[in-house]
């Protein structure tokens, strides 16, 4: 080999490298070789190259110092211009472990961490864990860099950041609060790993900062609840006092935080996944922090997963068994999908028969029992056995069914499987314990089977029931102690202490008939080889068998023996199981493992919601061409938005946009009716938090931008966005808080501003909104749509408008004078106005015959635009510009 | 998270280990070896397995076990569905799964895992990706390889994991292009005694084979979409889109991939009893009777077509573990061969293409343990069969376009169905 290695041929090199890899994967030592390997860490050919890293990280652990050997070759690596050598250097030196280099690999996280490529940036979290488990003492430092790459706004860290977060400090969710938003939007486009762990995380972020949504049971529609934060900017002031009435008498009970809410709706569409463990992380993230109401729609997700690999089946059934004792009814429509076939391995169908008992209940016991019916004939001796105590546990819980099941486990009994036969002896045994007056024939039958069955537990069962039962029995109980007498010495021990309790329970009811058989029974467990039988002969004499030393305690022996015995409990082992992270190692084991986080309670009252506002400049660092504008515009709308929100709440930009573009869903569907607004709304998100990602996300807003169908009627017009307003709407979407959703889908309903409220306008109500059409007199305009309603009593007469002040370089091409509108009829006219690419507002005057009002026309963003319908592709072409 | 990977073949050998971090002893294996013995069935081994320091979740896949070591708490299903993953890729990579393709190409199987996970977590899993940082051994490039000394890692860096599509790869060519997709539907059925449906599920996926060059850009649509409100897409399909539209629009990957899997159910939002949505093709006519106090038992089986659509059933398996007390089976098949296996009491029957004028069926006595009393149970029926061009549940795809680029590609689309769960109990 070390020929081969020092050999100036790659090839040779290759060969060697190649056996001394195979042999690494056999598990044979070959630390040998590693000066003669370490030495080609530099090899041109990349394959060698390669597993010269393969090697080094192996066993550089073993061999600290000639390990350093390699590292300037690695040094040099990270200063290389191309973005995937410095991450692959990174990542090799960050593999491997000797002590001796943590100050350079802190050094080289912390530099790859303000990297210019995400690549590398990602790579530079994934090696932060590693640094960690190399030297706990970094921590703090760590910590410094694990919240600088929080911050990182691309869907490639994202990921493996919260990965570096949760093996390092996952106690410090301090953190997130600045970010928790952004992960939010960020989360259906982070690879399908990272969204395991940012779903998981954020579940117990989730249960420190909001309050239970079923602490009681008012829920609060999204409606309500959006509406309070849909306030635009020109609304009015009573209308906004309304809302808030409104709201604050709803918000007394309950009113879920907004970013609860945004973390559930973006988890949702991840039911969907490929992956199944993203779709148990989405799944215990509902079950854990749903309202009940909406829980349910984690079943079929779940439900389909059971016909993947029996591995995955296995665990999901666990965590379905555990949601199944609190939430019944979620899975009640799903009962057939846990119907066992007998082809599926032994712990699946234990695990489906839990789910089935957990199911349960008066209305479709029926159909269980039939299908445990089945069961029973199974070949499968361990499964049959289970299927008899999930019988018994039907039992105890319906009541209806109880003797059905009993008369159905009694024909067990002539079963000619022993193992069936003893299994039903003891359920039968606890079933009995319910109501014992009633079933003293079951107890006979039962009486007669010590003749021929031999599983101790059973004959054991079977004893306990007629020594507690024997007045029910008072001819057979004798017999059966006789018999016993004479096996004893043959018997278990398990046995042997039954026959003992028999004996005494007898000799204390009927004392005529037995007291020779217990004393011959209790002198023979005198000499017992087993000590607790010898003991618990000893003091049974001394309880029951009245002597001149013993005192108090005998006298209460009748009482001590044959006390009533509350009937035992059949309880899933699932139970209670759902305090551990479902979907969690510790859940499947129901032990906590090492690194569980604990999922915390709700807290009593909610932390303040505030500490998630992002600072607006934050969140525009490249677009300062456009954010002084933005600012100005943000300070003029968002003053009276927060005093109109109480602040309590705490919106932010991206909340905002969020509950602004719900509630206008909310009121676009009041409208209309129409069905796509969920969609609308999803895209409108993505589309904002998209263009945060600098180029990555292009892709995905393509066909939100362009709408899903483009309107017929639009002529297509060539060069139509003059590319400052392209700049402007990327920067813009990133903080607008009027941003409305409606901008996006011509083929929705659009959405009106109010022009002059009737009261204000003494009858006189107008509202415009942006119809999307061309304006055709001027290509440079803006069609608005203006209606005039006329509620007033008497006719309005010349309606026009006539310019205020128009900001420089703005122009107004008013509509036709309307001459006459009689009372109670509406009119609707069009306008063309050049708002210069910025979105001041016009202000105009509107005229009537007596009187004139100040208006101002407000342009959101979006509207801004020329329709045009292009395909995708010409508009990436336009977009590349 | 993922500290090690062992794999240990049938007999209990491991011949593969790989570690992300520090070492871990092979020893730590002998939890699972007593694990397995405790198992009656090599499937019923638990796959997480607590030890006293590690944690071991398996997986079996081609009589191998994959063994995940793990140190501390992470998603049990994420190291599974990883670990399926890796099952997948090497797949992908060797056409088969086996310990001799593995030992064969240990070293890309190494270097596979090393692109795969990094410190225990996953970083490259999709095969695009991976066949961009490593080719795919074939025997023409082995022989290339050993003759001129060139290698299987890709020359140029890997350019995938930053693309905005990571699942394909850049600057694929192709002189014929061509797009194949084919909608395979699996149906699980119970079916009692008295021959009705107890449940009956489908479950589909479309398997897609795409080789176009460039970026296009495809969209999908179906006569029936109403069908499939049960779904799990590949990360390529744009959600939003199908959610609006019911459309598939999606840039695909390079070559075969998953586009959607799909599950079709009888009861789903359904009242009880209504179950018009899946048809089962085939039913049985069973009569298998032991008598007391006989040694000899009846088995007397007949298959037909049921609401196929005309469509021949093919290739039909009939299966069925029979009761320990049978010694033997003296049948007669009117089509096909039947085997069992006294030893495992497995019956299989293999009847071939079902012809609707002339039944198969399968007739004879069983001959039984003498003195033994009849067995209790009764053995249920196992069914396998294929049907060409048709999707049970109907589904039906209407077009399929593409944008982005200007070649015509060939298009093509092809219906399977075959059983999945097909059971009959007697």
């Amino acid at each position: 080999f070390i020929e081969m290695l020092d050999s100036n041929k790659d090839s040779l090199k290759l060969e060697a490298m190649k056996r001394i890899v195979a042999m690494i994967a056999r598990g044979k030592n070959t630390s040998d070789l590693f000066p003669a390997v370490v030495k080609n860490v530099a090899c041109k050919n990349i394959e060698v190259k390669k597993l010269v890293y393969v090697y080094l990280v192996r066993y550089a652990e073993e061999q600290q110092d000639l390990a350093l050997l390699s590292i300037s070759t690695f040094q040099r690596g990270l200063k290389d211009p191309n973005q995937l050598i410095r991450a692959s250097a990174l990542r090799v030196l960050s593999s491997i472990r000797v002590t001796i280099i943590v100050p350079i690999m802190m050094l080289a996280i912390k530099e790859a961490a303000s990297d210019m490529s995400p690549y590398v940036r990602k790579t530079a979290a994934h090696a932060i864990p590693k640094l960690y488990s190399l030297d706990p003492e970094q921590k703090d430092q760590l910590i410094e860099v694990i919240e600088k790459l929080l911050a990182d706004k691309t869907t490639l860290v994202a990921g493996s950041v919260v990965m570096a977060f949760e093996e390092v400090c996952p106690e410090r969710i301090d953190l997130i609060h600045k970010n928790y938003r952004k992960l939010c939007n960020l989360l259906v486009d982070v690879e399908e790993w990272g969204q395991v762990v940012i779903i998981n995380m954020l579940t117990r972020y989730a249960r420190t900062q909001f309050l239970n949504p079923n602490l009681n049971e008012c829920l609060l529609e999204e409606g309500g609840e959006s509406t309070f934060y849909g306030s635009d900017a020109d609304q009015d002031e009573d209308e906004d006092e309304d809302k808030k009435d409104e709201a604050l008498s709803k918000r007394k009970p309950y009113v879920m935080d907004p970013d609860h809410r945004l973390l559930l709706r973006n988890t949702k569409p991840l039911l969907q996944s490929r992956n199944a463990a993203v779709v148990m992380a989405v799944a215990q993230l509902y079950f854990h922090l749903a309202p009940k109401a909406e829980v349910g729609v984690i079943a079929k997700a779940l439900v389909r997963l059971l016909r993947s690999h029996s591995e995955v089946q296995y665990v999901v059934l666990q965590n379905v068994a555990t949601m199944t004792i609190k939430r019944r009814g979620m899975f009640e429509p799903y009962l057939k999908s846990f119907y066992i076939r007998s082809t599926d391995p032994t712990q699946i169908k234990v695990l489906k028969l839990e789910v089935l008992t957990n199911l349960a209940s008066e209305t479709n016991i029926s159909t269980i029992l039939r299908e445990f019916q089945t069961y029973i004939k199974s070949m499968d001796k361990d499964f049959v056995a289970a299927t008899i105590q999930a019988i018994g546990r039907c039992a105890t819980h319906i009541g209806e069914v109880r003797d059905t099941c009993l008369n159905g486990l009694v024909q067990l009994l002539s079963n000619r499987d022993e193992l069936v036969v003893a299994e039903s002896v003891v359920v039968i045994k606890k079933l009995l314990q319910m109501q014992p007056e009633k079933h003293s024939d079951i107890i006979k039958h039962m009486a007669k089977l010590t003749d021929n069955i031999q599983v101790p537990m059973a004959r054991a069962s079977i004893l306990w029931l007629i020594g507690e039962y024997c007045e029910h029995v008072p001819k057979i109980a004798p017999d059966v102690l006789r018999k016993m007498a004479k096996t004893f010495t043959n018997e278990e021990d398990i046995v042997k202490l039954q026959i003992i309790n028999l004996a005494a329970k007898l000799y204390l009811t009927n004392s005529k008939q037995t007291k020779l058989l217990t004393q011959y029974v209790l002198n023979l467990a005198k000499y017992d080889q087993n000590y607790d039988i010898r003991d618990r002969a000893r003091f049974i004499r001394q309880l029951i068998v009245p002597t001149d030393k013993c005192g108090a305690l005998s006298k209460y022996a009748k009482k001590l023996i044959l006390a009533l015995k509350p009937a035992p409990i059949l309880e899933s082992p699932f139970k209670d199981r759902d305090h551990f992270q479902l979907g969690s190692l510790s859940h499947l084991l129901n032990t906590k493992a090492g690194g569980y986080q604990e999922l915390p309670d709700w807290p009593q009252d909610a932390p303040d919601p505030s500490v998630r506002n992002v600072e607006v400049k934050e969140s525009v660092p490249e677009w300062t061409k456009c954010s002084s504008r933005e600012k100005r515009k943000e300070k003029k709308v968002e003053k009276p938005f927060y005093s109109d929100s109480e602040g309590e709440s705490g919106p932010t930009e991206s909340a905002d946009s969020e509950s602004d573009s719900a509630s206008s869903s909310a009121s676009g569907s009041e409208q209309s009716g129409s069905g796509s607004e969920e969609s609308e709304e999803s895209e409108e998100r993505s589309d904002s938090d998209e263009e945060e990602e600098e180029e990555e996300e292009e892709y995905m807003s393509l066909d939100v931008l362009m709408g899903p169908t483009p309107s017929p009627q639009v002529t297509p017009v060539g060069n139509f966005l003059s590319s400052s307003l392209v700049t402007d709407l990327e920067g813009l979407s990133l903080t607008d808080t009027v941003l409305s959703p409606a901008t996006i889908s011509p083929s929705g309903s659009l959405k009106s501003y109010e022009l002059l409220h009737r009261i204000t306008g003494e009858g006189l109500w107008v509202e415009y909104c942006f119809s999307r059409q061309p304006f055709l007199p001027d290509p440079h305009m803006v069609a608005v749509q203006i209606q005039f309603t006329n509620s007033a009593a008497t006719e309005a007469k010349s309606l026009r408008l006539e310019e205020a002040k128009l900001q420089s370089g703005m122009r107004v091409k008013e509509f036709p004078e309307i001459e006459v509108l009689p009372a109670g009829e509406s009119a609707t006219v069009v306008m063309g106005v050049d708002f210069c690419d910025s979105t001041q507002a016009a202000n105009l005057q509107l005229c009537t015959h007596s009187r004139k009002f100040f208006v101002s026309i407000q342009p959101p963003v979006g509207e801004l635009m020329t329709p045009s319908f292009m395909t995708e592709n010409e508009f990436k072409k336009e977009q590349g510009k | 998270m993922i500290h090690s990977l062992f794999l240990v073949n049938s007999s209990g050998d491991i011949f593969l280990e790989k570690h992300w971090k520090s070492v871990v002893s092979r020893s730590v294996c002998d939890y699972f070896f007593e694990a397995q013995e405790r198992a009656t069935e090599p499937e019923n081994v638990p796959p997480v397995i607590p030890t006293p320091h590690h944690y071991l979740i398996s997986v079996l896949r081609h009589r191998i076990y994959f063994v995940a070591v793990i140190q501390s708490e992470v998603p049990p299903l994420f190291v599974i569905e990883f670990l399926h993953r890796v099952v997948d890729t090497f797949q992908d990579y060797f056409g088969v799964c086996t310990e001799a393709a593995i030992k064969d190409n240990v070293v890309v199987v190494y270097e596979l895992l090393e692109e795969m996970l990094d410190n225990g977590f996953p970083l490259a899993t999709e095969s695009n990706i991976l066949k961009e940082l490593i080719k795919p051994p074939t025997i023409l490039r082995t022989m290339v390889n050993t003759i001129t000394g060139s290698t299987n890692v890709g020359e140029q860096l890997p350019t995938g994991q930053l693309s905005v599509v990571p699942w394909r790869r850049t600057g694929v060519k192709y002189t014929n292009n061509e797009a194949y997709f084919d909608v395979v539907e699996e149906i699980d059925v119970i079916i009692d005694k008295s021959g009705s449906t107890i449940t009956a599920e489908i479950q589909g996926v479309i398997d897609a084979c795409v080789k176009l060059t460039g970026m296009p850009d495809l969209t999908l649509s179906f006569m029936n979409p109403r069908l499939l409100d049960d779904v799990s897409f590949h990360p390529c399909v744009r959600f939003k889109r199908w959610e609006a539209e019911r459309i598939l629009s999606f840039i695909p990957p390079d070559g075969n991939f998953r586009l959607l899997s799909y599950h079709v159910s009888s009861q789903n939002g359904y009242p009880v009893g209504y179950r018009s949505l899946v048809a089962i093709p085939v039913y049985v006519k069973h009569n298998i009777t032991f008598r007391e106090g006989s040694s000899q038992g009846r088995f007397d089986l007949t298959l037909g077509p049921k609401q196929t659509m005309g469509k021949g059933v093919e290739a039909v398996l009939v299966s069925s573990q029979l009761p320990r007390g049978v010694l033997n089976a003296n049948l007669s098949a009117s089509q096909g061969t039947y085997t069992f296996d006294p030893v495992t009491k497995m019956l299989t029957w293999d009847v071939g293409k079902i012809n609707p004028q002339k039944l198969p069926s399968l007739k004879g006595s069983m001959s039984l343990q003498a003195g033994a009393s009849k067995p209790d149970e009764n053995p249920s029926i196992n069914i396998q069969f294929k049907i060409q061009q048709m999707a049970i549940s109907g589904l039906k795809v209407n077009r399929l376009d593409m944008y982005g680029e200007k070649y015509k590609p060939f298009k093509g689309i092809k219906y399977m169905t075959k059983a999945g769960k097909f059971q009959v109990r007697t």
